[in-house]
């Protein structure tokens, strides 16, 4: 049941991907993203999508996982794709009613799903190989000069890793008490929205209990270990930058120089 | 209300890297009114397996029977099933809800669509029948011992008045006396009702003095199924899967090999003790 859900889908292999320094995939993903908002031109798309399919090669997660991801923003994709189509105006080549499609419009469609499709897809890269745990350690190191004008980046960052750490213990939890309430004649599935609604408090109630209870466990385990924040604080593994990390960055560099390229049109004969 | 297992098998995580099979070819009959101890390692199968039984899994392979009837079957209504096999799963925490004990144990019975006078007549009965104290109703679960909690969370099985009443480790964190007061609980409603009841366990201890079967797990399959005296006889099989025998049959056998001649099937203290008396 609910246990096929998965949130924070890290899969578990080993490749150059998932070895690689957690902050230059941020940064990696972050600057692929903007890349592939740069341009509208042919050519770019297909320098893009091709680096994304190198690394997917190279991370070595079957391609079915990265399809996973697209079908949770289908719904948004399908939407901005009638917006784009009959709200684009220009020159008129199909109609129904007053709904016009432009030429911009099928155009505009094409480019806005593509892009759609490419950040899904390269996100998910980044979080199939990477662990919640690495990110938020990445996270934390990048913004740790935001401590500066007094941001408590470590607070932020522990909490976030305390939150992803709990879904699933939360999702475990939820799908017991949903079998502990269905044994007792619960039905979760069938009637209008209002009894729904209603079905759910014999669901919800144990469920935020647990939960109450378990971040008190927790608050208690940390300050038996006289746990206080950021400030001093050593890493059991700290983030250090390799040989494999700096070979990244000058892939990437010139992933993005090469979009440039592609994109100012640069070589006349392309 | 027989139930009858048939070449039922679990896969979890089926077609990734994860899969692994929970259960694997159980075949088993289990008649009316019998009480059976299934015991196993953590992680052997038997709480996957007992949530067939009620059809909160669905078997990969294989089916159940239960009167006769597939419980899997397409047209099959499995809300009536939960009705007949009640199903009273490990923590109480996560059935109990209500405002009061009372109304909580009402829930089950509510689910089934009968009248409210019926309703609460049953969850009267039920809060009785676990031994539950008047004084009590109204109280807030959680605010009650895990011992009192373990009760009304069998209370709320018990109202829906199954024939078939599946115990999920009921013993598990309660301190010795609460763990004989609910056994001792179980053993008698189990009289009672002439209901067949099943008891997940990981302890030998909490099963010997009460079932009339023992089934015992181990890597999703049945190793052992027969009468306590008898599966204990199987020492080596037992401690390869984990379990380990009542401490009385360990002194028991231990005295046999140094060569006393102690009489009869020996599964509990009482008994040990009779047959030590006898041999002086």
């Amino acid at each position: 049941m609910i246990r096929e859900i998965t949130i924070g889908q890290y899969y578990q292999t080993d490749s150059i991907l998932h070895r690689l320094d957690p902050r230059v995939k941020l940064i990696g993903t972050i600057l692929y993203i903007v890349s592939i908002f740069l341009y509208r031109k042919p050519l770019p798309f297909a320098l893009a999508a091709l680096f994304l399919v190198l690394c997917i090669m190279l991370s070595k997660v079957p391609f079915r996982y990265m399809i996973r991801g697209l079908k949770t923003i289908l719904f948004l994709m399908l939407f901005t794709a009638a917006f784009n189509l009959f709200l684009t105006p220009g020159e008129i080549v199909w109609s129904i009613g007053k709904l016009g499609i432009s030429k911009e419009g099928i155009l505009a469609t094409v480019y806005m799903i593509l892009r759609m499709i490419l950040l899904i897809i390269g996100s998910s890269l980044m979080t199939l190989t990477t662990t919640p745990n690495q990110l938020t350690d990445a996270m934390e190191k990048l913004l740790w000069p935001l401590t500066k004008i007094h941001l408590p980046v470590h607070e932020v960052a522990m909490m976030m890793s305390i939150a992803l750490r709990f879904i699933p213990i939360l999702l475990e939890e939820t799908d017991k008490i949903m079998k502990a309430q269905m044994a007792r004649g619960a039905d979760f599935e069938s009637g209008n929205l209002l009894k729904r609604m209603k079905a759910m408090v014999p669901l919800l109630v144990p469920l935020f209990i647990a939960a109450f209870r378990r971040a008190n466990d927790l608050a208690m385990a940390m300050e038996a270990r006289c746990y206080q924040g950021g400030e001093g604080r050593t890493k059991m593994k700290p983030l250090r930058y390799k040989g494999r990390d700096t070979g990244a960055f000058v892939v990437l560099i010139c992933y993005l120089a090469a979009m440039i390229v592609l994109g100012k049109g640069l070589i006349p004969i392309l | 209300m027989p139930i009858i297992i048939d070449h039922l098998t679990h896969e979890y995580e089926t077609g990734t890297a994860m899969a692994h099979k929970a259960l694997e070819d159980i075949s088993l009959q289990i008649p009316d009114g019998q009480f059976v101890g299934l015991i196993g390692h953590t992680g052997s199968g038997k709480s996957s397996l007992i949530q067939h039984l009620n059809g909160l899994l669905k078997p990969t392979d294989g089916t159940v029977y239960v009167d006769g009837e597939d419980i899997f079957d397409k047209d099959y209504e499995l809300k009536k099933l939960r009705s007949k096999v009640g199903l009273v799963f490990q923590y109480p925490e996560h059935q109990l809800f209500e405002a009061d004990v009372f109304t909580d144990v009402c829930y089950g019975p509510k689910n089934l669509g009968l009248d409210q006078k019926e309703i609460e007549l049953r969850a009267y009965e039920a809060l009785k029948k676990v031994g539950f104290p008047d004084e009590a109703f109204y109280v807030s679960p959680f605010d009650l011992s895990g011992g009192q909690k373990r009760r009304v969370a069998i209370a709320g099985v018990l109202a829906m008045k199954p024939k078939v009443l599946i115990l999920d480790e009921p013993t598990a964190g309660l301190d010795p006396k609460g763990r004989d007061e609910i056994l001792e609980l179980v053993r008698q409603m189990q009289r009672e009702l002439q209901m067949t009841v099943i008891l997940v366990s990981h302890s030998m201890e909490d099963v010997a003095n009460y079932v009339d079967r023992i089934l015992v797990m181990s890597k999703g399959r049945i190793i052992l199924d027969g009468e306590p005296a008898e599966v204990f006889t199987h020492r080596e099989e037992l401690e390869e899967a984990g379990l380990a025998l009542p401490q009385v049959t360990y002194v028991v056998q231990d005295l046999q090999k140094e060569g006393f001649h102690l009489e009869g099937s020996i599964t509990t203290v009482s008994q040990a003790a009779d047959a030590i008396m006898k041999e002086f």
